[in-house]
């Protein structure tokens, strides 16, 4: 197993924030439109993180006009540039598909924001 | 053409440079030494004999140690032929590492698959099973079905699919691409899969 750790090394991100679920970031993701690159951020809960080295990913869930929205962002991936932790929150589980069936207001009172 | 042995590691991903997540295999490949070269004049056929993976001196039988002694290399667990590789630029003894390989080959890789142990037809050649799970039926879900004609031939064709061992069979895969190569630490990328499981030999030419 070393030996995959050593290939993927070079390309674990270093310096990442340290969020969990039931924290509140926002990502700021590359997005490539023809020849030119913006950012484009998304804002929401983490309701879940897996995985470990270069396959860890996480998810973030957000509610834009109204519909729930939710993306899951490979943590080293090269096409986030910055990930801010904007609240942190206090949940009792590790992953919150629950807030799923929630209104925005008991999703506030459960993570504890 | 060139070619190299290796181990299977095991498999992760990397990015590529547009950002894409590419599943790609490890493998450990050489540094293999030329232990023999086959000519056209004494064997009858041109191929480079490499030989992989160092171990020690006292699981060497006398004959092996002479043929390494002939070679001036160390005592190697694998070896193997490689008919198509250019022998010109090699000499016996010689150091083959993983840069014959470079960033977008495409190459060929040979391997022991997996074992499967005795299966049925469904899961070994793919058929579909006979019949239903229900109207009075039993044990026809997963059977072969017909394997041929009565009084003529009178026989079972050979080669007729059956059920029996599976895996463990020589595998070739073709057209893989190579994502990376790792000089230092003797490592290969390719991307997708290859057949056995992790610490199997590897065949790779390109």
């Amino acid at each position: 197993m070393d030996k995959i750790k050593l290939v993927e090394a070079a390309q674990l991100k270093t310096g990442l924030p340290a969020f969990k679920a039931g924290d509140t970031i926002n990502v700021h993701v590359r997005v490539v439109e023809g020849d030119k690159e913006r950012i484009q951020q998304f804002q929401g809960v983490v309701i879940g993180t897996r995985g470990s080295g270069i396959g860890a990913t996480f998810r973030v869930r957000k509610i834009s006009d109204g519909v729930g929205v939710e993306r899951i962002f490979p943590l080293h991936s090269p096409r986030i540039a910055k990930i801010e932790k904007v609240k942190s929150g206090s949940v009792r589980r590790s992953k919150l598909y629950y807030l799923r069936n929630l209104a925005a207001k008991q999703i506030r009172q459960k993570t504890g924001v | 053409m060139s070619g190299i042995l290796g181990k299977k590691i095991g498999m992760t991903s990397v990015f590529d440079e547009n950002g894409v997540c590419v599943p790609c295999t490890v493998i450990e490949a050489g540094p293999c030494y030329v232990t023999q070269i086959r000519t056209k004049e004494k064997d009858g056929y041109t191929a480079v004999q490499l030989g992989f993976d160092e171990k020690p001196e006292r699981l060497v039988n006398k004959s092996l140690k002479g043929h390494f002694s002939k070679a001036n290399t160390k005592a190697l667990r694998l070896l193997k032929e490689f008919r198509n590789v250019d022998s010109a630029s090699l000499a016996i003894g010689a150091e083959v590492k993983v840069d014959v390989f470079a960033k977008g080959d495409k190459v060929s890789v040979t391997a022991k698959s997996k074992g499967k142990g005795f299966q049925g037809v469904v899961r070994r050649h793919h058929f579909r099973g006979v019949g239903l799970q229900t109207h009075g039926q039993s044990d026809r879900v997963r059977a072969p079905g017909s394997i041929g004609a009565s009084s003529y031939p009178s026989r079972v064709f050979k080669g007729t699919r059956m059920a029996g061992r599976m895996g463990f069979a020589n595998v070739t895969i073709r057209n893989l691409t190579v994502i990376q190569v790792i000089l230092e630490s003797n490592l290969l990328l390719i991307k997708g899969s290859i057949p056995g499981a992790i610490n199997t030999y590897v065949e790779i030419t390109k």
